[in-house]
């Protein structure tokens, strides 16, 4: 075990230094993407924060039915099948066939290539599970059914999150899936989520619809109230013109009534609807609605014939800022709920990230004067060690760029005090073979051979629990896992090959001393 | 070298366990842990004041008015500094937050909110299954690895060592209403691998030792095992406490917890590994036939 060959020497020393280079490259200010890297700083430590949001997907579950009876209605119109009831329960679709096409209807719903129940031939599970008693059939989304609605409502919903947390502009935010309903959004150096919440919390459905003189409509009415609740309208329920049409939307000052507005831009499609709309209603009144309440809902004094117009509504020009901003990035297509929200000020990371660095400083101190005090020269090598595992795990951070998190700090302190434990194992079992051993370089031999199982058995244990903890732990928690994980790997390496190495070389040179240890 | 009779104590301390163990059972399963946003959901603020006069009681009473539900405020590290919990949480409404600071400011006056935690009971509740799924597994791992590397003896008692370790942990946690959030796990689960990682340091020991002895007393034998890894237990520990207690004194106020269960962990993972782990061998009678059979194999 004393045996080094020239190259091995060679590439330890080699590795260490160019691992340590990117632990020194933390402290430089060299602006070059491959030779100066930093660390990352999890949320705790830079300030910032994290918000976890899940979409609530009752209404495009609702949503994606009623489309979906339309679809069945035309299909079964087109196969002369007779349907009728339909009725939407409890998520599930309910409709009557007669007697005489109820195994028909069986199985063009059971058949692999079915065009109303698909997915089969994809992921051998349609999208619908249905049941039929007697003439009726329920039909309610499968499991897979439900996973693919999710997953393209989710798709949809964090573009129109990233559109939104980059149109605020905030420094390097990080948008990421959870599972299949939920957003991570972390906003580094954000310490007032305020604002970003209550544009996230907005569905930002826009609708145009015509206040209603009479409630006899043909398309139906509904009542809405007023977004600033001071009363109430019956509005038609036809759709003059959706958030869809609009092409850009910004915040402006109207010369003549000196109120800020919010000016839209339509596309073609959108300025057509809107011009013959507008013609065929002059001196009615449009509601704009977002999200169910009406904004305002102006007379219209002529035809709006070029895709351009106004909103009004009271604004102040942070609000018309944002409700221009909600505009431009899109309709979510579901609302989203903030379930979770951790928020910390600049201040309390830099007060965190100063308490790490003290602590780690002080531990580090005491355990280095500890093991000089219990084994002198050797404890001199155990330090050489401990410094080199320090600059090697650092290195490896910053190389992998981890996020270093408070816990994190904690996790490299701990890796200290725990990493002598090696050089320990080794030194007292090479005093244990001294006893026994005049020829001192047989004695390290064998301390060194037979020391190395329960090192690996007790560094293997920890490194089962840094595992666990890097898999069902989240974000600070990670960061303790990943130091302490990648702290054990540099221990074993820093003790096997630098401590091992300087050992050897004094080992050999002094082989006849009294003592050695 | 002095040789010192652990063994002579195996039965006292036995004793002294089963009575911790009974007594944080008991605590465990009649007061409970205090159990911290993460996990009971809610909303955690650290403020800072920059006025003397603001103590708890009026921190409290102005909170109190706000109609939060349950309410705690203690103080934090610094004088300034107070960390207030209650049960409302509504990450929702963009506007709680920020309510909250005014109406505060108006009764106290300048305050800066340097942490807000709000927890939904969604989330919280799945934060709590996830910590108690991570320790289970840990403890199931393991089990797995020391029954692969050593004799069911062995596996045996290093578990029982470290449910004691555990258990016994959550015990003071309980007793004096520490707070038990995500970092406790961390530390619960790294006390776990601290304390397997003691007590396979001395069963390696006393397995070669059974090989070398074969007409030694399995009582005697522990002994000496535990006697020829003793230095190395106690220069670990302290290391190891060395750089806990740095993290405790000098590590800022939200590691506190965290570094305090690790270093009870240090503290029962050492201990147990001697007076837990090592009986198990004995009253199982362990002897050298009980590796003979793996050597053959």
């Amino acid at each position: 075990m004393l045996y080094f060959s020239k190259l091995r020497v060679f590439s330890v020393l080699i590795f260490t230094l160019i691992i340590s280079y990117f632990t020194i490259s933390n402290f430089t200010k060299i602006d070059d993407d491959y030779f100066s890297k930093n660390i990352k700083l999890g949320l705790d430590l830079q300030g910032g924060s994290y918000l976890l949001l899940e979409i609530d997907n009752e209404p495009v579950i609702t949503q994606r039915l009623q489309s979906k009876v339309l679809e069945f209605k035309k299909f079964f119109k087109d196969k002369d099948i007779k349907v009728r009831n339909f009725v939407i329960e409890d998520k599930s679709i309910i409709f009557d066939v007669e007697s005489s096409t109820i195994e028909d209807v069986k199985s063009l719903l059971e058949d692999d290539k079915s065009e109303i129940n698909p997915y089969f031939q994809q992921y051998k599970s349609h999208q619908f599970n249905f049941e039929n008693i007697d003439t009726s059939f329920k039909l309610e989304f499968s499991d897979y059914g439900l996973v693919l609605l999710k997953n393209s409502s989710l798709d949809q919903a964090i573009e129109i999150v990233r559109r939104r947390v980059d149109e605020v502009g905030t420094n390097e935010p990080n948008i990421l899936k959870r599972g299949n309903d939920r957003i991570l959004v972390e906003l580094p150096g954000l310490d007032d989520p305020g604002r970003i919440k209550s544009l996230l919390g907005k569905t930002a459905n826009l609708t145009f619809q015509f206040i209603s003189s009479s409630s006899e409509e043909s398309f139906g009415t509904e009542k809405l109230s007023f977004e600033d609740g001071s009363s109430e309208a019956i509005v038609s329920k036809r759709i003059v013109l959706s958030g869809d049409n609009l092409m850009d939307a910004k915040p402006t000052m109207n010369n003549q009534t000196n109120e800020t507005v919010v000016s839209f831009s339509l596309d073609r499609v959108g300025a057509k609807k809107f011009g013959k709309a507008t013609s065929n209603g002059v001196g009615k009144r449009l509601a704009i609605v977002l999200d169910g309440k009406i904004i305002s809902a102006p007379e219209v004094r002529e035809p709006i014939i070029g895709g351009n117009g106004q909103i009004s509504g009271n604004f102040t020009f942070q609000s018309a800022t944002d409700l221009a901003l909600l505009l431009r990035s899109g309709a979510l297509p579901a609302p989203l709920n903030i379930i979770e929200e951790r928020t910390v000020g600049p201040d309390l990371g830099k007060d965190s990230i100063n308490a790490g660095i003290m602590s780690l400083i002080i531990g580090f101190i005491f355990v280095v004067a500890f093991m000089f005090y219990k084994y002198r020269f050797f404890g001199l090598i155990a330090n050489l060690a401990l410094i080199s595992n320090l600059f090697l795990l650092v290195g490896i951070l910053t190389l992998f760029e981890a996020t270093l998190t408070l816990p994190g700090i904690a996790g490299i302190i701990l890796t200290v005090g725990m990493a002598v434990d090696a050089n320990v194992l080794i030194f007292e079992r090479i005093k244990e073979e001294l006893k026994n051993e005049n020829n001192s370089i047989v004695a390290f031999d064998s301390g060194y051979t037979k020391s190395r199982t329960t090192i690996l058995d007790a560094n293997i244990t920890t490194l089962i629990a840094a595992v666990i903890l890097f898999f069902m732990g989240s974000g600070p928690i990670k960061g303790f896992s990943i130091t302490l994980g990648v702290g054990i790997l540099t221990t074993l390496f820093s003790v096997y090959f630098i401590a091992r190495l300087i050992t050897a070389y004094y080992v050999i040179k002094n082989k006849h001393k009294e003592k050695l240890i | 070298m002095k040789i010192i009779f652990f063994n002579k104590f195996y039965k006292s301390f036995n004793i002294l366990s089963g009575i911790l163990i009974i007594v944080s059972l008991v605590f465990l399963v009649f007061k409970g842990l205090n159990f911290g946003v993460d996990f009971k959901g809610g909303t955690l603020i650290e403020l800072r004041t920059d006025r003397s006069s603001a103590n708890i009681t009026k921190i409290r009473d102005s909170f109190n008015q706000m109609n939060l539900g349950d309410i705690s405020v203690k103080n934090f590290g610094n004088e300034t500094d107070f960390v207030v919990k209650f049960e409302k949480q509504n990450s929702n409404d963009p506007k709680f937050i920020e309510e909250i600071k005014t109406k505060l400011s108006n009764s106290i006056g300048m305050v800066d909110f340097r942490r807000v935690e709000n927890v939904g009971p969604k989330v919280s509740a799945e934060l709590l299954r996830s910590g108690v799924i991570a320790i289970a597994l840990s403890l199931a791992a393991m089990l797995l690895y020391i029954w692969i590397r050593f004799e069911w003896q062995f596996s045996l008692g290093a578990i029982l060592a470290l449910f004691h370790d555990v258990i016994i942990t959550l015990g003071v946690f309980s007793v004096f209403s520490l707070e038990i959030n995500l970092s406790i796990v961390a530390a619960v689960l790294t006390i776990v691998g601290y304390s397997m990682n003691d007590t396979v340091v001395i069963f390696d020991r006393v397995r070669e030792n059974l090989r070398k002895y074969s007409d030694v007393k399995i009582f005697e034998l522990t002994n000496i095992s535990i006697n020829e890894t003793l230095s190395r237990t106690i220069i670990t520990s302290v290391t190891t406490l060395l750089a806990l207690l740095s993290i405790f004194i000098f590590g800022g106020e939200i590691l506190k917890g965290f570094s305090l269960a690790m270093i009870l962990g240090v503290i029962f993972g050492t201990y147990s590994s001697i007076y837990i782990a090592n009986p198990v061998l004995v009253s199982l009678k362990v002897s050298q036939r009980t590796i003979v059979k793996e050597d053959k194999e």
